[in-house]
């Protein structure tokens, strides 16, 4: 079976954002980056099933020249090849110009399995893994807790609210977004980094005549909304002060 | 026009459809709501309550079970036939499926988990959080119409749905479902756990963070729940210590709610945990830390110690 994982990079969970002069975009010279979670466990899941099924994963990657870092450690757990499609402009870029970039390199590559995250830490769009099955053609299922594959076909477990799931079945090839702690992470061996050096990463350009479809005219840090009423004294009194001003003031009872 | 897309399941409205209605009514734009389903008579009963054009209804036996290929399918006719010039709906697991799945087939827009929407120009921009919330963006749309929105679930109080004076009319609208490959084959929904709890219908939660310790001291937010008629909840360290089942976890990774009240004892109020409960009406923090996050969106709050007040709490509700 030929997987192909989507991997996006992302500023760590810890930086603290700044915004750019003109309030479209952060400042990020300062970040460290990281491989986006749901995209870690996307690889993980393609990964175990490449040992269950034999073939090959591509880890794929649409962003500038430090998203290799990205790939790099995509091959380091055990994928057998990547492909980064390069531009610095991606870094800005909609959900739909992601789509289509890595559309372009997947197209030709005839994969039986697209895997993604759910969403990315960063923009958190939940969009690409949507679009590109859309713009592949792919049947797709979205937040899948677990994967079956047997006689050409997938079963998934998708995710509903309220602590409800579904198995659903689809032909492949299909695209499937894939929901953090669906299984365990593995993290890359040593022998897995000093083979990772020998893959190939293949440089693809971003396909032309691509516009954002979104545009972000203000980037701003939240404003605290509510005032805070404290109750201080003991904590019998607080207690006591509190759920009078529950019944009383907030009417929850 | 605004066209919102709500949302049923086993002839159950979902409740937080309500909301992208609110957003639809507030821009002062003429709102339609469509519904897809099998035996949907009474979903669309309900949603005429609120003061709108017209409820449509799509019903076909392809439509019973919840397809992505179906309702694109279904809800591009729909579109074609209503000329909107913005489609809203829910952020909810479904439209997460569905709604840029659409947005695609169509070659439009789509801005996913707004929380608002405010003038910019002509048009709307819409507000929606980045890198964890720890920003928003205000995003606008490009291209041409319709735009499509999916407001995250607890933007909007559903107390400020304005009914109708008298019900919306209702129309069945045919779509032509047949020839139509609908790759997916859904089966039944079920739940893992036999005790499953349904959190984001919940009217009032306790819930439980890093704060509370040890795994017996549980039991002091439970009863605590119980004195409150609450359901219990936690943030993900409890859930991921296996201290509660993962069906109780609140936040970015688990469920997201909107009661009327949400007790959060011992919670520090990490992003993750907060974009899942923010939506509550009314949030009340009790944390040792006075520093800490959850008291930026606290209605209420007690900086102290939870083993004292909690069960101080509880004594209190007697009388």
């Amino acid at each position: 079976m030929k997987i192909a994982v989507c991997l996006k990079q992302v500023p760590a969970r810890d930086w603290q954002p700044r915004v750019n002069d003109s309030r479209t975009w952060v400042r990020d010279q300062d970040a460290s980056f990281e491989l986006n979670e749901p995209d870690a466990y996307a690889l993980e899941e393609a990964l175990r099933l490449k040992e269950k099924h034999g073939g090959e994963v591509i880890v794929c990657s649409a962003g500038p020249a430090r998203v290799a870092q990205a790939l790099r450690e995509g091959l380091a757990r055990g994928a057998d090849r990547a492909i980064h499609v390069e531009d610095d402009a991606l870094v800005e870029a909609d959900a739909f110009v992601i789509a289509e970039a890595l559309a372009a390199a997947l197209r030709e590559e005839q994969v039986d399995l697209v895997l993604t995250g759910l969403q990315s830490d960063d923009q958190g769009f939940a969009q690409v893994g949507v679009l590109l099955a859309e713009r592949l053609g792919l049947p797709h299922a979205t937040i899948i807790m677990e994967v079956q594959v047997q006689d050409g076909r997938l079963r998934v477990k998708r995710e509903l609210e309220g602590g409800w799931f579904q198995w659903v079945e689809m032909p492949l090839p299909a695209l499937i977004t894939i929901q953090s702690g669906i299984n365990q992470l593995r993290y890359a061996t040593l022998k897995g980094i000093m083979a990772a050096k020998k893959k190939e990463i293949k440089r693809a350009g971003v396909p032309a005549g691509v516009g954002l479809k979104q545009q972000i005219v203000n980037l701003y840090f939240p404003e605290k909304s509510k005032q805070t009423r404290m109750i201080s004294g003991s904590a019998a009194d607080a207690a006591k002060e509190l759920v009078r001003l529950l019944r009383e003031e907030a009417r929850v009872f | 026009m605004i066209l919102v897309i709500a949302e049923q399941r086993d002839g159950k409205l979902n409740r937080a459809s309500w909301e992208p209605i609110i957003a639809a009514q507030q821009t002062g734009d003429p709102v339609k709501v469509v519904v897809l389903g099998q035996g949907i008579g009474p979903v669309a009963a309900e949603l005429a309550t609120a003061a709108v054009t017209e409820v449509i209804t799509v019903e076909d036996a392809t439509l019973a079970s919840y397809t992505a290929d179906a309702c694109v399918h279904a809800l591009v006719a729909v579109i074609a036939a209503e000329q909107p010039s913005l489609v809203f709906a829910s952020h909810t697991y479904q439209a997460r499926d569905f709604a840029t799945k659409l947005a695609a087939r169509l070659d439009r827009a789509i801005v996913t988990d707004a929380v608002a929407s405010k003038p910019h120009g002509s048009g709307l921009a819409f507000a929606r959080p980045m890198f964890q919330a720890k920003l928003y963006a205000d995003v606008v749309l490009q291209g041409p119409e319709p735009h499509f929105v999916s407001y995250q679930v607890g933007s909007f109080r559903v107390d400020a749905l304005q009914k109708g004076t008298a019900p919306a009319p209702v129309r069945a609208m045919a779509v032509d479902m047949s020839g139509l490959a609908i790759r997916q084959k859904p089966e039944a929904p079920f739940r893992e756990a036999k005790q499953a709890v349904d959190l984001t219908q919940a009217e009032r939660i306790v819930s439980v963070g890093r704060g509370i310790k040890t795994p017996e001291n549980i039991d002091i937010a439970r009863q605590l729940a119980e004195a409150m008629h609450a359901e219990l909840s936690a943030s993900r360290p409890i859930c991921d210590a296996g201290w509660l089942p993962f069906e109780r976890q609140v936040g970015s990774s688990g469920q997201t709610v909107a009661p009327k009240l949400y007790l959060a004892l011992g919670i520090s109020g990490a992003i993750q945990h907060v974009v899942g409960m923010k939506g509550a009406r009314t949030i009340v923090a009790i944390n040792k830390d006075a520093d800490a996050p959850i008291f930026e969106i606290a209605d209420y709050g007690i900086a102290g110690d939870l083993f004292e007040i909690a069960p101080a709490m509880i004594e209190a509700l007697k009388g």
